[in-house]
């Protein structure tokens, strides 16, 4: 066997005589191998066969003739046996082999002369494992539409029967040629019939016959056909003559039992079960972990914020706007303020002396004209409007269905009011987006031209002198436009669901209601209305809105309501005071559609003309009984005093006011704001003096919140309007504390001190818009400041409004609790003295007494002890001596 | 049985409601729900596997569908089709 030589000498099988006859010829020719380059063709001992697990016919057969061998195995068996071993002549290949493994192959067939190979080279391994897939069959796309060339003619014997069939001519075309005579052209012709039959000869005949010579049968007769389609349009309608419901009634396949179980037993049944079991286990246990589609980003976001996150987030009041005005506000103060509720961006402000002279004729006279200023933030140093005023104006507000009216209370005691509805569009003019027209043009005006641009609003009505409160007017409020009072206080139903009462309160301890509407005069007070109209039409130099004509000067109070003290005799004097606004219920409801269909043609939003209004008479108009009428009240003297305004009528048959129902003193100064929470009918806040209380109605036994003493005094607080926890306090320091009920409750969330330099007279928070809320400050000096409020100051936390509810709750629990508690011990109290003072019946004459002799004891004792000890320590004197002597 | 085997480890699950094997006709088998809920379930399941199925192979026909949950606002379905039978399980998430 011709085993080891290296491969160029060896050839292909068959030829081995060649082979060597080549080596003689010439050793120097590289022979061409028989076998690809990258195979080694080799036998193996029988020995190395074992060894390596490739027996012939055994390990490796004919059908699997592959085996891979360790490359460290082939190197070890070379260094063991050395040249001896199968391996040695591709010692080096199998050392620079790169892979791990080298093919050895069975060749059966010694097709490359020997009975095993080594393949040398990873790529042909792989070539030899992998046989590459037999090539597919390729389509040859020569889907390629050839033009069809012309081809030559071949006869098929067509053309004879075209022949045949084509028509020619066999003889020569007739023609005849008519002419006239020349002097008949052009003449008329008369054309007439004429039947061949007239003229003999008119035609000749030729009859057909059949001749009998010849009868030829036609055999073929070309005619044509046509396939027409028959048509027939019919109708036919059916009569739905016996109307019957018809329904299907089906009923679920199912299996039965035996079917059931002879499924049951099926073996794809059992695979099934195992392939799907483990996904619907895992899928089982992932709803358990957790729930894939809640979204915590969101779920976060949503407690904070609404993923709206600006690089500075201010924590604190931030200042947006100061409004002053040098010509008016000079030496005033700022006694109210409030903000226009439709117009964007304005706010008006009551100004009033700082120093309080109030002289007798001080209406008819005064320095410096009293006057309320608007504001608007588009230009912070003109006042946009101004409202003339008799006199200092205590407080002011907007009707809340008409903003253009305005009510105001006077130093003196009067009722003011003002139509604004003329300068309306000068005050939406100067919204911050609108251009200003009439600027532009007096650039170079003078101050005397500024003064006319701000437009000047004479009030329209003012009350009576005779029927006015006798001390300045503190408070007014506007009734809500869902109902109105009648003349004893009972409330009813409001008609044309607007504003139509006022309430102004005044420490002259009466409350007074007043009616806009012209009441059911008598003739003979016509006849003083019509006196007073012709005198207010010759005093009046200015345009002034003829609104409330009828009013004026004659206008007098529904009624009034005065507050008797509870335990004592006197009245009380109040200065702030809160209604509770009633929201329509179903009742009214009904009335606005009966509105709808009214004479006047009105629908609630057309607000009616005041002047044509008259006040119903109380006999037609239904009562409401469910409005609260009961006011909350807080007096100079710094009590809190819950009180009902309906009269009732006392023994003598007049109408009279009812005792107040409970009055707390808690505030020890003059109370100066009484205010209801925008989010709960019944919790009310009130400062004064020295602190602030949270009020909830119904809650007789005093306030569920009483803030600790500080050290300034409180001047005016109010709530927030977007958030139920959070109300503002303004200082006499210029300070505002912010509370946030659910933060802290005995402190405040944040405060801000020096806001301003002087006395905070007056806090009011508006929402402008859903990003911007400000909260206005107003103070001793005539300064209005706005501030913004931060977003986390004014957007609610989750569930807010119910944990304030229930921290109130607690709180009043907790007043109830003290309370009970405080009467628990009072009595405790009362009974342990009951108890001292029965079982010592004469004891206070001779305690003191006692109290010597028991003195005396113990000092005696104390001596003989004291001897005792120094006589045992040896230390006691010779006082015998001294004593003795 | 291995489907009772199957059965009792599902139905250990937390928040198992019901468990419904179902033929490739939309016959219930096997079920631990009561009879009229079972067939309601089988039958108007078995349209929405077809319809999801289909829906599957149509865009891409060398895919199939494996799972299918439906989750609602009370409970979670899930459904294991297989070729033959598939698996409906009605779940009540623990959240």
């Amino acid at each position: 066997m011709p085993p080891k030589r290296p491969k160029s000498a060896i050839s292909s099988a068959g030829s081995k005589g060649r082979a060597k006859g080549k080596k003689s010829q010439s050793p120097t020719l590289v022979e061409k191998p028989g076998h690809p380059e990258d195979i080694f063709p080799m036998v193996l001992t029988s020995a190395t066969q074992e060894l390596f697990g490739c027996l012939a016919d055994e390990d490796v057969t004919g059908e699997s003739p592959y085996k891979l061998l360790k490359k460290d195995d082939i190197i070890q068996d070379i260094k063991t046996r050395a040249a001896v071993s199968d391996f040695s002549p591709v010692k080096q290949i199998v050392l620079d082999y790169p892979e791990d493994e080298l093919l050895l192959v069975y060749d059966r067939d010694f097709t490359y002369e020997q009975c095993f190979y080594l393949v040398l080279t990873p790529e042909a391994k792989d070539r030899i494992l992998n046989p590459p897939e037999p090539e597919t069959s390729q389509v040859l796309e020569n889907v390629v539409n050839k033009t069809p060339e012309p081809k030559e003619w071949i006869s098929l014997g067509s053309e004879l029967e075209i022949d045949e069939e084509s028509i020619k001519e066999t003889r020569e075309k007739l023609w005849y040629k008519f002419s006239r005579v020349r002097r008949k052209f052009g003449v008329p012709v008369c054309f007439s019939d004429r039947n061949t039959a007239d003229a003999k000869d008119g035609y000749l005949e030729c009859a057909s016959y059949q001749d009998s010579r010849f009868s030829i049968k036609q055999m073929q007769r070309d005619c044509g056909m046509q396939a027409v389609p028959r048509l027939q349009s019919s109708s036919a309608q059916t009569q739905w003559k016996f109307q019957r419901n018809i329904f299907t009634q089906y009923v679920p396949r199912e299996l039965s039992d035996e079917e059931k179980e002879n499924i049951l037993q099926f073996e794809s049944l059992n695979n099934f079960c195992n392939s799907v079991t483990p996904r619907v286990l895992q899928a089982l246990q992932q709803e358990e972990i957790m729930n894939g589609f809640f979204d915590d980003w969101k779920a976060l976001g949503a407690a904070a914020e609404d993923g709206d996150w600006s690089g500075k987030v201010s924590e604190g009041l931030m200042l947006y706007q100061a409004f002053t005005d040098q010509k008016y506000t000079k030496d005033k103060k700022i006694s109210s303020i409030n903000w226009h509720p439709t117009i964007y961006g304005v706010l008006a402000v009551a100004l009033t002396e700082q120093k309080e002279e109030r002289t007798k004729d001080s209406t008819t006279f005064v320095v410096t004209p009293s006057v309320i200023l608007f504001y608007s933030f588009s230009d912070p140093s003109i006042p946009q409007l101004l409202l003339e005023c008799p006199d200092d104006i205590f407080a002011f507000e907007f009707c809340p269905s008409d903003p253009n009216i305005i009510v105001g209370g006077c130093i003196n005691g009067q009722v003011v009011l003002w139509d604004i509805s003329a300068h309306v569009t000068h005050l939406l003019g100067t919204q911050p987006g609108s251009k200003k027209v009439s600027v532009s043009t007096d650039t170079f005006d003078l101050d005397d031209n500024q003064e006319n641009k701000t437009p000047v609003v004479r009030y329209c009505a003012v009350s009576a002198l005779e029927s006015r409160h006798k001390a300045p007017i503190t408070d007014v409020q506007w009734l809500p436009p869902t109902f109105e009072v009648t003349r004893s206080g009972l409330p009813v139903e409001n008609k044309y669901n607007i504003s139509v009462q006022v309430v102004t309160c005044s420490p002259d301890c009466t409350i007074m209601f007043w009616d806009l509407r012209m009441q059911r005069l008598l003739s003979h007070s016509a006849t003083d209305r019509k006196q007073s109209v012709d005198q207010k039409t010759q005093m009046t130099p200015y345009s002034v809105p003829d609104t409330f004509k009828h009013l004026d000067r004659t206008w007098k109070p529904l009624f009034r309501v005065s507050l008797p003290k509870i335990d004592t005799s006197g009245e009380y004097a109040p200065l702030k005071f809160s209604l509770e606004h009633y929201t329509c219920n179903g009742n009214t409801g009904r009335t606005t559609e009966e509105d709808n269909e009214n004479d006047d043609g009105d629908s609630s939003k057309v607000i009616p003309d005041y002047s044509q209004l008259r006040v119903p008479s109380a006999k037609t108009a239904t009562i409401l009984e469910d409005v609260n009428t009961k006011l909350y009240i807080g007096t100079e003297d710094g009590e809190i005093v819950h009180t009902d305004w309906k009269l009732e009528k006392d023994d003598s048959g007049r109408l009279q006011s009812a005792k107040p129902l409970h009055c707390f003193n808690i505030h020890h100064w003059l109370v100066n704001t009484v205010q209801r929470s925008p989010f709960y009918k019944d919790i009310i806040l009130t400062t004064g003096g020295w602190n602030f209380a949270i009020w909830k109605e119904g809650v007789m036994d005093g306030p569920i919140v009483l803030s600790p003493s500080s050290e300034q005094v409180c001047t005016s607080g109010c709530w927030s309007l977007s958030r139920p926890a959070v109300f503002f306090i303004g200082k006499d320091d210029g300070s505002i504390e912010v509370w946030n009920l659910m933060e802290k409750t005995s402190e405040p969330a944040q405060v801000h001190a020096h806001i301003t330099n002087a006395k905070i007279t007056c806090i009011k928070p508006w929402t402008a818009s859903s990003k911007q809320h400000f909260l206005t400050v107003t103070d001793d000096i005539g300064m209005v400041r706005v501030l913004e409020i931060p977003k986390v100051l004014y957007v609610p936390t989750r569930n807010e409004s119910l944990s304030v509810k229930k921290y109130f709750e607690l709180e009043e629990e907790r007043l109830n609790d003290f309370l009970k508690r405080e009467e628990l011990w009072a009595q405790q109290k009362r009974e342990a003295e009951e108890l001292k003072r029965k079982t010592e019946p004469d004891k206070p004459a001779k305690s003191l007494e006692v109290n010597e002799e028991v003195n005396m004891k113990e000092y005696k004792d104390y001596m003989t002890l004291e001897e005792s000890i120094l006589k045992g320590i040896g230390l006691w004197p010779a006082a015998a001596d001294k004593q003795n002597t | 049985m291995l489907i009772e085997e199957t059965l009792k480890r599902i139905q250990s699950q937390k928040g198992v409601q019901g468990i419904i094997i179902v033929n490739s006709e939309g016959i219930p088998i096997k079920t631990t729900l009561d009879n009229s809920s079972t067939v309601q379930y089988a039958g108007l399941i078995h349209q929405l596997v077809m319809k999801a199925r289909s829906t599957v192979r149509d865009i891409d026909p060398q895919n199939d569908l494996t799972f299918l949950r439906v989750r609602s606002k009370k409970n979670e379905i899930m459904i294991a089709p297989d070729k033959d039978y598939f698996l409906i399980v009605i779940q009540n998430p623990s959240d």
